[in-house]
């Protein structure tokens, strides 16, 4: 069991939580992921690490809520136990010294984006960011990228906030204006599907954080495979991180909806167990 | 093993032993016919997951029991993996001491609920049975019997603890909760070493809980024979990867002396053949962690799993049996194993495959799929099947498929579960980069003490053999025991 210490409500629909794991927090690395248990009946769900605290040996996973475990999680308070909490999972990102590197985070992605953000920058990288929301509400970490960025360019469907359109327009513009040499791409499927689409387009080296579903979290199922360069692989022991231009993201995402069905019934019955409490 | 011989003897030569082999005349003993394992009618347990077989009742357990003729020699022992003292406990037994038969399974068997349920026995104790051999009938039942003792000694509320030696004030590590760990933990706390079994999912127990399923095993039958270890004085950690939570450099840190690796072969295989990656299609392990694991089958659990009209098994090993039986339960109208070679080849035990046909389980023998098709939304809605012939004998002494040309056609499936074999979990050969490995992946060791390539750190089970048995496992865990305990007190 670990103990939720503090939490952070970055929109109506984001939260971020400071769990008590002490060994996790020492062992992780940018990149790397845990698999979160809510409760006794609760599924096994993968997020990736947002931040971590040596010293209160706490972690930060910043959860968005869509479905019945994200709703458990996100009414977590203070003093709340999670049942299960296992990691650091998964690859570590590879840092090092690239030259520029275009940080492209999509809605919640900007959470496992951070730490990448923060890692090239310290590794001497000079760091653009470019985040993006369907609107204001959902841009998350906007100062905490900007802490560890040299520019940062935010945007939003609606024009909210920042500027208006699609991650690719914000990106397209700065890939226009100077040379980038590596691009780091974290957010739903889709939006890393047309990033990665847009970063072929002018051969700049691209790693994706994949976000599959999982079971265990170990490689002991293969829920999470992913078709890479042509060959199957686990996202959870070989990535989750992979050459943006070598990922099938259709095959992906039609396996993202593999359970859409039952995940909207299980939503529903859980909606009507929570409004009749 | 001198002693082992001696000790044999002198047990036999018990007062009480001595006695009841007069009570019968061999002659009578032999007989009897070997009992039935009475079972839950294949149409009612085919939908639910009552657990198939039932169990013997005390006085047919007894009577089975004085089938045996408790020989001099007693060659069943050496086809026992953890060589429990067979006709010891078996004559507790016939003599009604139920309790005292559980305490000698006890003496060398952590988990004996479990191997007697799950053993394949016709290829180990039983083939070696004195019946098998001399008679050429058939075996005592030696599995039912150990289930019975267990079973009875669970139901009785009498559970015995085995007595530990006093601490010896040395820390050591099990890696994997699995039936080699358990084993392992069990001798190892039996010496008075601290014991801690760090296991990476949220339930102890390994492919006892997340694979092997309820109507075969029940997972509180896996609980109490843990909770004994926990009595014991070992002690579990759950969410915990060795090289990844900590590595084993931190925990030699921490003051741990000796790890035992039983991580087990838990990567699944698939086929690489095109569209095995459509939504539908999924390894066994998937499939059988989600039901057993995650209990995926039952009302108010958030885990979801695929519950297809028509599923198709690829394989013919225990957990393909495992898996199509699943599929039943879930509410398949049709599911089929779908196996490359014929039924005499399956390597599955030839009791699930009875079981598997009972409940009315489809066998496509001699087919091997090439390709899946999908519909529009990428979900499996076929697949092509090409027929296959016996060819000559292969490496491993069975005739190998070949594909029968032109005779390629298609079958609708909307459910693919592929269990086609696992490889070794590479996380802590990944984590150790100077741990000598095969090239499948399986730690390399010294096959008499269980010793790695590095000296403080032993390995069994599947992470050595590749996908085994339980039984194996729990052998292996034994002889680790012994040789980290010796290797430790050579140290000192």
């Amino acid at each position: 069991m670990n103990k939720v210490v503090s939490k952070r409500q970055f929109s109506e629909n984001v939260v971020g939580l400071d769990i008590e794991a002490p060994r996790i927090a020492k062992a992780r690395k940018a990149g790397h992921f845990v698999m979160v248990r809510v409760d006794e009946k609760g599924e096994r769900i993968p997020l990736t690490i947002s931040s971590a605290d040596v010293q209160r040996g706490t972690i930060t996973l910043v959860i968005q809520k869509v479905g019945v475990t994200s709703r458990k999680l996100t009414a977590l308070e203070p003093g709340d136990m999670v049942h299960d909490l296992v990691g650091p999972l998964g690859h570590a990102t590879e840092v090092k010294k690239y030259g520029t590197v275009l940080c492209c985070g999509g809605g919640v992605g900007v959470a496992p984006l951070l730490p990448i953000v923060e890692a090239m920058k310290a590794a001497g990288n000079r760091v653009i960011s470019v985040i993006a929301a369907r609107n204001k509400e959902l841009v998350i970490l906007e100062d905490q990228i900007r802490a560890h960025s040299d520019e940062v360019l935010v945007m939003t469907d609606d024009g909210s906030y920042g500027r208006k359109g699609l991650i690719t327009e914000g990106m397209e513009s700065i890939i226009e204006r100077e040379k980038i040499d590596q691009a780091v791409i974290i957010g739903p499927g889709i939006m890393m599907k047309f990033a990665s689409l847009t970063t072929k387009k002018h051969n700049i080296p691209s790693i994706a954080s994949l976000n599959t579903i999982m079971v265990d979290g170990t490689g002991m199922c293969g829920a999470c495979r992913v078709t890479v360069g042509g060959k199957t692989r686990f996202v959870c022991v070989d990535g989750p991180e992979f050459d943006a231009h070598e990922v099938d993201f259709d095959e992906m995402l039609s396996r993202l909806n593999g359970y859409k069905d039952e995940e909207q019934k299980a939503d529903q019955e859980y909606s009507c167990q929570v409004d009749k409490k | 093993m001198d002693n082992r011989a001696d000790y044999l003897k002198a047990e036999r030569s018990a007062e009480w032993r001595e006695a009841l082999r007069k009570t019968m005349k061999n002659k009578e003993r032999t007989a009897q016919l070997r009992v039935h394992m009475p079972e839950a009618p294949a149409q009612e347990r085919a939908r639910s997951y009552v657990e198939v077989n039932s169990g013997l009742t005390a006085p047919i357990a007894m009577k089975e029991a004085s089938r045996c003729i408790d020989c001099p020699d007693p060659t069943c022992i050496s086809g026992c993996p953890v060589n429990i003292n067979i006709p010891k406990f078996v004559k507790n037994i016939e003599r009604g001491e139920f309790l005292e038969a559980a305490r000698t399974l006890k003496e060398t068997n952590a988990l004996p609920a479990v191997c007697g349920r799950v053993c394949p026995q016709e290829k180990q104790c039983e083939a070696n049975c004195f019946y098998t051999i001399k008679l050429n009938a058939e075996p005592v039942a030696i599995g039912y019997l150990e289930r019975f003792a267990a079973d009875y000694e669970q139901n009785s509320g009498a559970i015995s603890i085995p007595e530990v030696a006093p601490a010896n004030g040395m820390k050591i590590a099990v890696v994997g909760s699995g039936p080699a760990g358990l084993a392992f933990a069990g001798d190892m706390a039996k010496l008075g070493y601290e014991v801690h079994i760090l296991e990476a999912l949220h339930e102890i127990g390994g492919v006892l809980k997340y694979g092997i399923p309820e109507f075969r095993l029940p997972n509180k039958m896996v609980d109490v024979e843990i909770e004994s270890l926990r009595k014991m004085g070992v002690q579990f950690e759950t969410n915990f990867i060795v090289g990844k939570t900590a590595t084993i450099d931190d925990l030699r840190e921490e003051g741990f002396k000796g790890f035992f690796v039983s991580s087990g072969a838990g990567l699944p295989r698939f086929m690489n053949i095109p569209g095995e990656n459509l939504v539908g299609i999924l390894s066994s392990n998937e499939y059988l962690t989600r039901v057993n694991l995650m209990g995926a089958s039952r009302q108010g659990m958030d885990t979801p799993v695929m519950r297809g009209k028509r599923v198709a098994v690829i394989g013919g090993g225990n957990t393909a049996m495992d898996s199509v039986r699943t599929a039943l339960r879930l509410g398949a109208e049709k599911a089929t194993i779908i196996y490359r070679r014929s039924l005499e080849e399956m390597p599955a035990r030839v009791e699930e495959v009875k079981h598997a046909q009972e409940e009315g389980v489809e066998f496509l023998t001699l087919n091997n799929p090439i390709e899946y098709l999908g519909d529009d939304k990428g979900k499996v809605k076929q697949i092509r099947l090409q027929k296959m012939e016996l060819g000559e004998p292969d490496a491993s002494g069975r005739r190998s498929p070949q594909p029968v040309e032109g005779s390629e056609y298609l079958i609708d499936a909307d459910t693919v579960v592929v269990s086609v074999g696992v490889s070794p979990n590479p996380l802590i050969p990944q984590s150790l980069p100077d741990l000598k490995v095969s090239r499948w992946g399986t730690i390399e060791v010294d096959p008499e003490t269980l010793q790695s390539s590095i000296p403080d750190i032993f390995a069994g089970g599947d992470i050595v053999r590749g996908g085994a048995t339980v039984i194996l496992a729990m052998g292996d865990g034994r002889k680790a025991a012994a040789g980290m305990h010796q290797h430790l007190q050579n140290a000192r």
